[in-house]
């Protein structure tokens, strides 16, 4: 039987990084993926013909451009394209547009503030701050407070060396932000009802909590330190959706000579004598590998493909208490022609890039409350986009798909399983609120796959349809992400290491938590990552 | 909703078609689009403006020898008044305002609570209690939120007034010749209004160009007329119009600065240590210890006693014709000093000169010795040049037409 290097559990992007940094190092690589296509939570399926569907994530920004370069994926056919603009509907038949020319954004917010408008020079100033602390801070592994090896303390030295070139003033904002919910933060720069709201969304996107629960605005920043070739803060779609990053990964990886089996779940991560020693599948096939990486969450790894009994009781207690829930869902629609929004001037660019219709932080949180009575969102914070605006490849011209992130939606229903009935209830409220805005919605689509916590847990394999496998909450960052003394991408079974968004520095399309696994891999095998870059600097 | 909300939502619907010009026209944009032959604009604030109109070397000579008329309505324009305006504009900027008198302009600036300068800018007192501040950034949260427990109404009205600056020589025999009848009397800094057009238009003898000259500032209604107005008077005055290229050379040469190219205002600033005190961007002038408590005082005062400035600007002349703009300033060529961050050969004074920011010692302990790294690219290749440099005090020209009162007429 043929004994892999490396075994990686999961074909998600980050276990695709992690798997073409391994075997470009030397090693030889398999990929096993339950699904019979890999991406993850990063793919685009042909649900209808004729119409790609980017039905996980559906936008591009945080993934980190040393990976793209050191892993060649515009070779392999990556392609990220920024958009444009998108805009906020108001329930008076009005709206609020985000322009990318500076100006244009200013007389925007000035329609409805004067002082907002020029107030958002200083919010831009102040956020743009904080990403530039924390962009140095992802691609390196986390100190581990618990190790005080040289590496650990020299690591916690960079961190306090980073926050000490901070002024006195801008520590105490760190703090702050790092701490505050959302709602208070954006209190502190605006007036009005709309502005705040639309700002606030990229502080409750994917998270279990409202924008007036504290730590929101840190969620805030993880949406902003992205880039589209070095813009910072910029959106883009990958071409072809988002199945194109992790298409381009395995095909990376298979050109440096990896393999990669799908229609392969792991039934369990084997281990004798406190190290590992493979996998079996479901089929019962096993396979032999020096080293297990998963890429699955960290309650899927250690509560389902390991035997609790051969974990130490704290560490599997903390990853039972570790915060995944879910909160989101996702209605993906194949639409046969453009729909119209009438509160929008014709030609205006707001339609291709993400709009929205919950125009008050107090609706967002009301959306909240429905979640916290575990119910889904009557009223939901929808996150909307017509991609094939600016993407021919993924339906024909002048037919469009739609992606709509919807939040929130809870894991279980009232304590209840998910039924087929539940889901399309679900479904319902959200074409309605788009059909409030864009008359003949209905009457447009072709075909809809809407994806409750049930089914992303069932098919990508998220604990509770998570989409960061895991909370972006202070608790759970850096060091702590995903339990203390564990942050370094191995586990206590030797030979086992995590390279999933439960690790440091977190979810979204991002890839460091890949690379960085893959480098304290190569460390443990004494070997130097020569294939990696070094991470871009901040200037 | 009642009538008021309703007409607010009103008001904000109809300016959604902003998008359809996303670079405004100034009040006088017909005027400079049909003067315009070279078509080079670029992005004032928001504002297609001209860098140059038809040749920028002779725009430049109309400001030192006849009469340049330059558009300055991008230029952000606040409103304050009230009971308290006074008191609250000496709490918010440097200079003592008590000692702004009615109808009279001073240049200041204003800090932040660590001292560092948020802008500079001109104030207008035009009325007991009432002023105009003009400045090249937006500030109205800080204004707003600086008016905590003062009576005093701040009001943005940079796209409600239009400015044009007419600089020159001859500004002054086109004023005359357009009918405004007392301009004479204006001194440097003066303000009065006269009649236009069934309204008025408020002159001040200010500019940034170091010449004789005048701001005129009327309601956007009233622009294109007050434009024709001084064109047919300066037609036998050799007036021209100019865009930012000219007026940027005499500035340098009047040795004024412009936030955000020699200094990072504070709000703008995302790395910690670009921010600047007054006596960092040679602005200590402006700060007045004696009066009541302004903003940043404390932390101004700090850092003198202290003795932790860390910069200096100064006015630098380097040996050679070559412009050194954003070279890097060395002391005895080996220690970086600072970094040139304006420079022109100046055809008025026949001299290369350049503002630099240094970082103190250079400049204020160690002012000789100094010499500017040049890269000049000349066809394809670099020639790089180690020049000597000499601290000047600024202004690098000084013209007395620009203070003689009453103006000459040439």
């Amino acid at each position: 039987m043929q004994k892999y290097d490396a075994l990686i559990v999961g074909g998600g992007h980050n276990g695709l990084v992690t798997a073409c940094y391994l075997q470009r190092s030397g090693l030889n690589v398999l990929v096993v993926e339950k699904n019979g296509w890999v991406g993850g939570a990063a793919t685009s399926r042909e649900l209808t013909p004729g119409f790609l569907y980017s039905n996980c994530s559906y936008v591009c920004s945080l993934f980190r451009p040393e990976i793209m370069r050191d892993l060649e994926l515009p070779k392999h056919g990556l392609q990220v394209i920024s958009y444009e603009g998108g805009a906020v509907f108001t329930r008076d038949g009005d709206y609020l547009a985000s322009y990318r020319d500076h100006d244009s954004h200013r007389r925007e917010f000035a329609r409805y503030s004067k002082r907002d408008a020029e107030a958002y020079e200083r919010y831009a100033r102040d956020v743009t701050r904080q990403c530039r602390f924390i962009q140095p801070l992802l691609m390196r592994t986390a100190p581990d407070p618990f190790g005080f090896r040289p590496r650990d303390i020299s690591e916690l030295l960079y961190l306090a060396k980073k926050f000490g070139e901070f002024s006195p003033h801008e520590m105490a904002e760190t703090l702050r932000f790092w701490t505050m919910s959302i709602s208070d933060f954006l209190d502190e720069y605006f007036e009005t009802d709309v502005i705040k709201a639309y700002l606030a969304l990229s502080g409750i996107i994917g998270t279990a909590l409202g924008p007036m629960s504290p730590g929101t605005a840190y969620v805030l920043l993880h949406h902003y330190m992205g880039e589209v070739d070095g813009s910072v803060g910029a959106w883009g779609y990958a071409r072809g959706g988002m199945g194109a990053v992790t298409q381009a990964l395995s095909r990376s990886f298979q050109a440096s000579g990896g393999t990669i089996r799908t229609d392969a779940e792991v039934a369990k991560i084997l281990t004798r004598g406190g190290r590992t020693t493979g996998v079996v599948l479901a089929n019962g096939d096993e396979v032999r590998a020096n080293l297990v990486v998963s890429n699955a969450d960290v309650k899927r790894t250690f509560l389902k493909l390991v035997e609790e009994t051969d974990l130490p009781g704290d560490f599997v207690h903390r990853v039972k208490h570790f915060k995944m829930r879910g909160s989101s869902g996702k209605v993906n629609i194949a639409l046969d022609s453009l729909p119209e929004f009438p509160a929008l001037p014709d030609g205006s660019n707001c339609i291709r890039g993400d709009m929205h219709f919950t125009d008050s932080i107090e609706r967002m949180e009301r959306g909240y409350d429905d979640w916290k009575a575990g119910c889904w969102s009557a009223d939901p914070f929808l996150d909307m986009m017509i991609p094939t605006l600016l993407d021919p490849t993924m339906t024909s011209p002048g037919k469009h798909f739609m992606s709509c992130f919807v939040q929130y939606c809870p894991p279980k229903v009232e304590g209840r399983d998910w039924t087929d009935a539940d889901r399309d209830a679900f479904a319902e409220t959200v074409i309605s609120q788009i059909a409030d805005y864009s008359p003949g919605f209905r009457d447009r689509i072709v075909h809809m796959e809407v994806r409750t916590p049930r089914e992303i847990e069932a098919e990508v394999g998220l604990t509770e349809g998570n989409i960061f496998q895991g909370e972006l909450t202070f608790d759970q960052l850096l060091f702590n992400r995903p339990v203390p003394g564990y942050a370094q991408y191995r586990s206590p079974i030797h030979g086992l290491y995590m390279c999933g968004s439960s690790t440091h520095p977190g979810g979204g399309v991002m890839g460091a938590p890949g690379r960085n696994a893959a480098a304290e891999i190569l460390r443990d095998l004494k070997r130097v990552p020569e294939q990696m870059s070094k991470a871009h600097d901040v200037i | 909703m009642n009538a008021m909300t309703k007409s607010a939502a009103d008001l904000r619907r109809a300016a959604r078609d902003h998008i359809r010009l996303p670079r405004l026209e100034t009040p006088f944009h017909d005027r400079l689009m049909a003067i315009s032959e070279v078509n080079d604009w670029y992005n004032w604030a928001g504002y297609k403006a001209p860098h140059s109109l038809t040749d920028g070397e002779l725009e430049y000579f109309a400001i030192r020898s006849t009469a340049a008329l330059f558009d300055i309505s991008p230029m952000v324009k606040y409103h304050i008044a009230g009971p308290d305006a006074e008191r609250y504009l000496n709490r918010l900027t440097l200079r003592d305002v008590r000692k702004l008198g009615l109808n009279r302009v001073h240049y200041t600036a204003w800090c932040d609570d660590h001292g560092h300068v948020l802008d500079d800018g001109t104030l207008f007192r035009l009325g007991e209690q009432e002023f105009r501040l003009c400045c090249q950034e937006r500030h109205l949260p800080w204004l707003v939120d600086s008016a905590f427990g003062f009576t005093v109404d701040i009001r943005e009205e940079t796209e409600e007034i239009a400015g044009l600056a007419l600089q020159g020589p001859t500004s002054y025999a086109v004023l005359r010749d357009a009918g405004f009848v007392g301009a004479e009397k204006l001194k440097p800094f003066d303000i009065a209004t006269f009649p236009h057009e069934g309204g008025e238009v408020t002159i001040s003898r200010t500019g940034f160009t170091g010449d004789l000259g005048y701001e005129l500032f009327v309601p956007r209604a009233k622009a294109l007329s007050l434009w024709d107005r001084l064109w047919a008077a300066g037609e036998t005055h050799a007036i021209r119009a100019i865009g930012y290229g000219a007026l940027n050379q005499t500035r340098i040469e009047a040795g004024f600065i412009v936030a955000n190219a020699d200094f990072m205002t504070a709000e703008a600033a995302l790395r910690a240590d670009r921010v600047r005190m007054p006596d960092e961007i040679g602005l200590e002038w402006l700060v007045d210890p004696d009066k009541p408590n302004f903003n940043g005082r404390r932390a101004i005062l700090d850092a003198r006693r202290n003795q932790t400035l860390k910069h200096i600007l100064v006015g630098l002349e380097i040996e050679g014709n070559i412009s050194a703009e954003h070279a890097i300033v060395y002391h005895r060529q080996k220690h970086e000093a600072g970094l040139v961050t304006a420079a022109i050969w100046s055809p008025t004074a026949k001299r290369n000169i350049a503002i630099a920011s240094l970082e103190r010692p250079y400049g204020s302990k160690f002012t000789g010795n100094l010499w500017v790294e040049i890269y000049a690219l000349r066809e394809l290749k670099y020639q790089k040049m180690m020049k000597r440099a000499k601290i000047v005090p600024r202004p690098f020209v000084k013209l007395a037409r620009r203070t003689a009162t009453p103006p000459g007429l040439k």
